[in-house]
């Protein structure tokens, strides 16, 4: 009976202590985490849509998007954040539309796990740089081996086709929701 | 239970973890980390960080309530002990460093299951006192450090061109793909091996992962 009762006190014991350094620990680091969130998305909607000043986060169901405004008030375009499967795992991107619609303002790949020197191409910058000015009507489409001819194409990485077809429909079908709701 | 009682001073317990029981060529322990993460020479580094960290805290916490403990909740004891130092470690790179703790991704909070830092609670931290617990987690934990930031470097340097970012050279994609993981860790154990049988043939090396004198054998 003494043995059992020793081990219940010494595991709550245990127990209590770790749980209130724990406590502590979250409260101090918390702030600091939201923190870093905000400034990675930050970094991400300037970087998509670019002369940005600020910007109203937006979600309606699953799909989470932010309206641009520049220093003047106007609203300049809008950020959207995408995800779905790539080859390896979850793409998760987000990609700048203008305000009227017509093009691409930037793109910008936040997780990936696509094979490296392969597919982890898509977030080097050459990749991305592909979407800024790219037509958003009809949909994008992706050639092989040779460059781009019309406005709405984009030049697929040799050898990882399928992760520059995953993004291509990532953007492709989060685009086409976007526009549904409008 | 006869345990037979060698003394080793501080400085043998300190380096054994660097050089003969390093906890990944001679121990084989914590293999997952050691294979997943080094992809590059600063992940690895940081890794070893982490895990170094929790190990000490874990020793020397372990080692001070080692009486208080009763042996038939000793391990779930040590885990909590162990989580609690991993879910702090976790916190502060999510907080500070938060690029690494991107790319360590679950492998921080999987430090929990981590066998060098159980290991080392069980067969030292919980029979030795405090100073020595510190100065045996201290080893290991450096030993730790320096094998994940030496194949860190490997694979860095032959898989991606660069040193801790810096350096190109026309780079090896299978380096940093989970084969390049193995062949590297195969060829390093391989070759300290070598090294093992032709400079201290005549001393006797224990056999890992048993260590040194401290009785793991012995049954509760």
């Amino acid at each position: 009976m003494n043995k059992i009762l020793k081990m219940i006190v010494v595991l709550t014991v245990i127990g209590i202590i770790s749980g209130s350094v724990l406590a502590i620990m979250y409260q101090w680091s918390l702030p600091k985490i939201i923190e870093n969130q905000i400034k990675s998305t930050n970094e991400a909607v300037f970087k998509v849509v670019p002369g940005t000043v600020k910007y109203k986060e937006n979600s309606v169901d699953d799909l989470v998007y932010f309206d641009c405004f520049d220093g003047t008030g106007a609203r300049i375009g809008t950020a959207i954040l995408c995800s779905g499967n790539g080859y390896q795992g979850q793409i998760k991107l987000m990609v700048g539309v203008n305000a009227d619609l017509t093009q691409f303002t930037g793109m910008a790949i936040l997780e990936q796990l696509e094979t490296p020197g392969l597919g982890a191409k898509i977030a080097e910058a050459k990749f991305q740089a592909q979407f800024k000015g790219l037509a958003s009507r009809p949909p994008i489409e992706y050639v092989k081996g040779k460059s781009p001819s019309r406005p709405n194409e984009i030049e697929a990485i040799t050898g990882a086709t399928i992760s520059s077809k995953a993004v291509v429909d990532i953007i492709n079908k989060t685009v086409e929701q976007w526009l549904r709701l409008k | 239970m006869a345990k037979i009682k060698v003394k080793h001073t501080l400085f043998f317990e300190f380096v054994k973890g660097l050089w003969d029981e390093s906890p990944v060529f001679r121990q084989l322990l914590g293999m997952c980390p050691t294979l997943a993460v080094t992809t590059s020479a600063i992940n690895g580094f940081s890794m070893g960080m982490a895990t170094s960290f929790v190990l000490i805290c874990s020793s020397v916490i372990i080692s001070i309530v080692r009486k208080l403990i009763p042996s038939q909740v000793r391990i779930a004891s040590y885990i909590v002990v162990i989580a609690t130092f991993v879910t702090m470690a976790d916190l502060f790179l999510k907080g500070n460093f938060p690029e690494i703790s991107k790319a360590l991704g679950p492998f921080v909070p999987l430090i929990v299951v981590n066998c060098i830092i159980l290991g080392r609670a069980e067969v030292f931290a919980s029979r030795h006192s405090v100073i020595p617990a510190f100065v045996d987690a201290l080893g290991m934990g450096i030993g730790f450090i320096l094998a994940l930031t030496v194949l860190g470097t490997i694979r860095e340097i032959l898989g991606s061109g660069t040193i801790f970012g810096f350096l190109q050279f026309e780079p090896m994609v299978i380096m940093i793909l989970p084969g390049g993981a193995f062949i590297t860790l195969g060829l390093l154990i391989a070759f300290i091996n070598y090294l093992k049988d032709k400079t201290k043939r005549e001393e006797v090396a224990p056999a890992c992962p048993v260590p040194y004198g401290s009785g793991a054998s012995e049954v509760k």
